[in-house]
């Protein structure tokens, strides 16, 4: 199922002179209206008629998220505030939130994009969904909203929290699909479980989830728990929040809307291009936003270009599922560590809950991290010696894997503190 | 259909189009509009070969035809409507015709003209009456049927129409837009369609490019360019205020 098939399934070169086209007028746009590209260009001595190619396009100078914050409130507007419809804020998962505005056109766009998403993921106009996003300065709960509406679907903007209510919800309107962060489709699954609700007493068949990266272990405890195809989406405010890229039912890796994104991933240190395949820091143009267009904006978030094509028959390239943030990145004892490495390790050992908490404390000189792991009520009481063994297995496991001795602490359920939005994975106590 | 990247062209020391993209896919009605001096004329004389580029890549149904002769560039499918219309006032509106003919004539195929006429006349009555009447004493609306049809006459796939509304009377302008859809229709032509009267071009035409001083600065779907509040502004007379 494609919601643009002539788009998503476009022939390459067709595609490529379409994104050069359009970035040639976003750079047009930019330079004339854009105090800080312009100073920027200015100083490299870049006009914007010297990018003639796709791969000139790499002598552009990187927006980095300091830029934005430097900029604040609307400082990288491209448009007089009077030509905005609407104002979102980044959801500031670290730092400072950055601001960001749509024109009429960028919102329409932005619908599109979000229905082509939603469309992959397996939603057509007869689904019933429940967005269980925030709605608010967050771009998630609205971005998908207009998607789901563009297709025709019932949407149901239940916003996030509360989730005995999400369930009622869920269950007395025949939900068929759900949009959320996995963390909270994983608090939605448990709570169902633990009132007693039978699978069979829900309509769910689709999960579109994202705003944070989830494990393979966590779709499938997903899609099991809630009998559901769960599928992976990502997207930022500064780009335009929900709908720059999406898994299909492959699920294999997010296809890129690349007609309207150009996207690159670079060595985070050198800022040199990753080879396909390879990990590095994702950056991003927009080719088409009227109001906030961004040029080579630096993500932070870690991901590679996956090589091949999808079986789906869309020629939108795909990225690997983002495997963390460049700034989640710890270095502990010297070592750089990603919550993901250690998360991906856990879900492999049998008995661990797909609930874990890194904590970094600094013990004279020395950094000191305890993994709290939840396990299940199977193992966790009256067996002091299979606690012990199991701790000892995911110590040494880490220790293999990340080259790093830590500590590990087995929880009993639910004392990790759930969250409705994104979940809090690492808590740093060391004072930089 | 046709592919445009990096366009240069200008007259003497002066740059006229700076590195302009676009491309249009066979059977789209695709307009670029802009201001007087933005490049527009400048962009088609180029791309029909009128003029010589300083740069760049014209690709005609995937061959280049950058440096190729405007008379082969017609011959390969794809003719202009001058800005202007350029007919031969003193003479007749058939003769007018038939002079667009000439490459169909080199090709010895002057039965195919001969239907080819009919045609022409079946789109455009008015020409048909005027057949014997000098070109020079039509009215501004049948000159542009007659620039049309000229330009018919050597069976293109291709049309690049070059302000086919200028100086005409509000309805002639309604009517020749009404006729470039049934270009599409009837004769299966794509269209390259360069206006100011930027309402009129996005009404009809897939999709649109506005061209600022030499250079594309937006491109889009009609729809999306109509809600453009520089578009509105600019090219479409419209205050913000009313187009809230």
């Amino acid at each position: 199922m494609f919601w643009e098939a002539d788009r998503e399934c476009m022939d390459r070169e067709e595609l490529e002179q379409l994104q050069f086209e359009r970035l040639q007028s976003t750079l047009n746009r930019i330079y004339s209206h854009v105090p800080f590209y312009r100073k920027k260009f200015d100083s490299l001595g870049i006009l914007p008629e010297d990018i003639g190619s796709l791969t000139d396009f790499s002598r552009l100078p990187f927006t980095a998220k300091e830029d934005l914050r430097e900029s604040y409130p609307y400082g990288f507007f491209a448009v007089p505030l009077r030509e905005v419809v609407r104002i979102h804020a980044s959801s500031g998962t670290t730092g400072a939130s950055t601001v960001v505005g749509y024109t009429r056109n960028d919102v329409r766009i932005w619908s599109n994009l979000t229905a082509r998403i939603l469309t992959m993921g397996g939603v057509t106009k007869d689904d019933v969904v429940q967005i269980a996003f925030g709605y608010g300065l967050f771009t998630g709960g609205f971005g998908l909203h207009y998607g789901a509406e563009r297709i025709g679907a019932s949407v149901i903007p239940a916003s996030s929290g509360n989730t005995l209510r999400q369930i009622k919800i869920m269950k007395d309107f025949k939900t068929t699909a759900l949009i959320a962060t996995p963390s909270y489709a994983m608090l939605v699954a448990e709570t169902i479980r633990e009132e007693g609700i039978p699978l069979a007493a829900l309509s769910l068949k689709y999960g579109l989830f994202g705003a944070e990266p989830w494990s393979e272990r966590t779709r499938r405890e997903i899609q099991e728990n809630l009998g559901i195809i769960a599928t992976d989406n990502y997207g930022l405010s500064e780009i335009i929040g929900p709908g720059v890229s999406g898994e299909c039912r492959e699920q294999d890796g997010l296809h890129i809307n690349e007609d309207h994104f150009l996207v690159e991933v670079v060595d985070p240190e050198t800022l040199r291009p990753m080879p396909e395949g390879e990990t590095g820091e994702l950056v991003i143009t927009s080719l088409t936003k009227e109001a906030f267009p961004m040029i080579r904006y630096r993500t932070r978030d870690l991901t590679s270009m996956l090589p091949g094509h999808c079986p789906c028959g869309r020629t939108l390239r795909r990225m690997a599922r983002v495997r963390g943030r460049t700034d989640d990145m710890l270095i502990i004892k010297g070592v750089n560590v990603f919550p993901s490495q250690i998360e991906s390790l856990l879900f492999e050992i049998e008995g661990t809950e797909p609930h874990y908490q890194i904590v970094i404390e600094r013990k004279g000189a020395l950094d000191d991290v305890t993994v709290l792991v939840e396990v299940g009520e199977t193992i966790f009481f009256d067996q002091m010696r299979r606690q012990r063994d199991m701790m000892e297995h995911i110590r040494k496991r880490l220790a293999q894997e990340l080259g790093i001795s830590v500590e590990v602490k087995l929880v009993e359920k639910k004392t990790i503190a759930r969250t409705e939005g994104k979940a809090q994975r690492v808590i740093d106590k060391r004072t930089m | 259909m046709l592919r445009i990247k990096n366009l240069e062209a200008g007259y003497g020391p002066l740059k006229v189009l700076r590195k302009v993209s676009l491309h249009i896919d066979p059977g789209e009605i695709v307009t670029v509009i802009g201001a007087n001096g933005a490049g527009k004329t400048t962009l088609l004389k180029t791309v029909s070969g009128l003029l010589a580029s300083w740069g760049g890549e014209i690709f005609f149904e995937k061959k280049t035809i950058r440096k190729v002769p405007a008379e082969r560039i017609v011959s390969l499918g794809c003719s202009l409507v001058p800005e202007g219309r350029q007919l031969f006032a003193p003479m007749t509106v058939r003769e007018n015709l038939i002079l667009g003919a000439c490459v169909q004539y080199r090709r010895r195929r002057h039965e195919e003209v001969d239907e080819d006429m009919e045609r022409v006349f079946g789109l455009f009555p008015r020409l048909k009456e005027r057949e014997a009447q000098l070109a020079g004493t039509l009215s501004g609306g049948e000159q542009q049927m007659l620039a049309i049809g000229r330009a018919l006459l050597s069976r293109p796939r291709m049309l690049l129409l070059d302000e086919p509304s200028m100086g005409l009377a509000p309805r002639m302008v309604r009517e020749i837009f009404t006729h470039i859809v049934h270009l599409r229709r009837e004769f299966g032509l794509t269209i390259l369609l360069v206006e100011q009267n930027a309402r009129g071009a996005l009404a009809i035409a897939d999709r649109g490019y506005v061209l600022e001083t030499g250079r594309m600065v937006l491109q889009g779907p009609s729809e999306e360019l109509l809600l453009n509040k520089n578009v509105q502004r600019a090219y479409l007379g419209w205050s913000s205020e009313e187009s809230a």
